[in-house]
């Protein structure tokens, strides 16, 4: 499989208690594990991003647990109220134990 | 309402072509053997989400398109109606789809740094279905919303 690259959009400044709106994409095939190989008849066991989590300075901020009807490449958008600058980490888990991650700083307030 | 609830599932089995033996096993309960773990319902799903709390309407909006042609990425989200404090927020939302293989979609947790209790993804749809989200809040109650999505080419399997 491609390589697995992490994509987040995260405003690069905001007000203090200002909701921002983060968007994530990660690259990933979603083995459902109800597909069937064309060839071979049997199923394609299932591979999928398990946990997709968000934190801002090392605090939860949200988190899914996904399955696999949940398409490939999982778009995640979701909000944040940002009190003060920091750094936003996100975090994949793939069912084979391999986690990818990234991180975005933003810059609260003059 | 525990009435309505087993007719309901009796419906779902029969669509599903496993016959009434099935549904005498799922109506006893999900203790009993592994079929019911296989075959989990949509309202097993919720069930197990909401430990059987009463699951009132409102203050959660979910939205879908109304007609979805490509079953493989559709996509969904909700709004959800509070005001994200530490005493009053949106604990986790539950989407699931009624229709699918297995119902379950995915779990979002919310915390209060979220401002908002809103989230979209994109999701599979075998076939037209319903797709619902149910929301717990933080002091326990339950509420959830419910969108038809007609689909013209399934997502699953291949």
């Amino acid at each position: 499989m491609a390589k697995v690259k992490p994509r987040v959009k995260v405003p690069k400044k905001a007000e203090a208690g200002e909701v921002i709106t983060i968007k994530t994409l990660i690259n990933h095939k979603m083995e459902s594990g109800f597909r069937k190989d064309k060839k071979t008849g049997e199923l394609i066991p299932q591979k999928i991003i398990n946990k997709f989590s968000a934190e801002f300075n090392g605090k939860p901020v949200f988190s899914a647990d996904v399955r696999p009807a949940v398409s490939a490449n999982p778009y995640f958008q979701f909000k944040v109220k940002v009190p003060e600058s920091g750094t936003f980490k996100f975090t994949w888990v793939d069912d084979d134990g391999s986690t990818y991650s990234t991180e975005k700083k933003i810059k609260v307030g003059g | 309402m525990m009435m309505k609830a087993a007719t309901m599932r009796v419906t779902r089995r029969q669509a599903l072509g496993l016959g009434a033996g099935a549904t005498a096993v799922v109506i006893a309960g999900p203790t009993v053997g592994p079929a019911v773990a296989k075959g989990q319902t949509a309202e097993d799903a919720i069930k197990a989400f909401t430990g059987g709390a009463e699951t009132k309407t409102g203050k959660v909006s979910l939205s879908t398109p109304e007609i979805a042609e490509n079953g493989n990425t559709v996509p969904v989200s909700f709004d959800i109606e509070s005001p994200m404090t530490a005493d009053d927020h949106v604990q986790s939302v539950l989407v699931v789809a009624d229709g699918n293989p297995r119902p379950g979609v995915a779990t979002f947790h919310f915390s209060e740094m979220s401002g908002k209790a809103s989230a979209s993804t994109r999701i599979r749809l075998a076939k037209t279905q319903n797709v619902i989200a149910v929301a717990r809040m933080s002091d326990g109650s339950f509420f959830m919303d419910k969108r038809l999505v007609k689909v013209t080419i399934g997502g699953c399997g291949g």
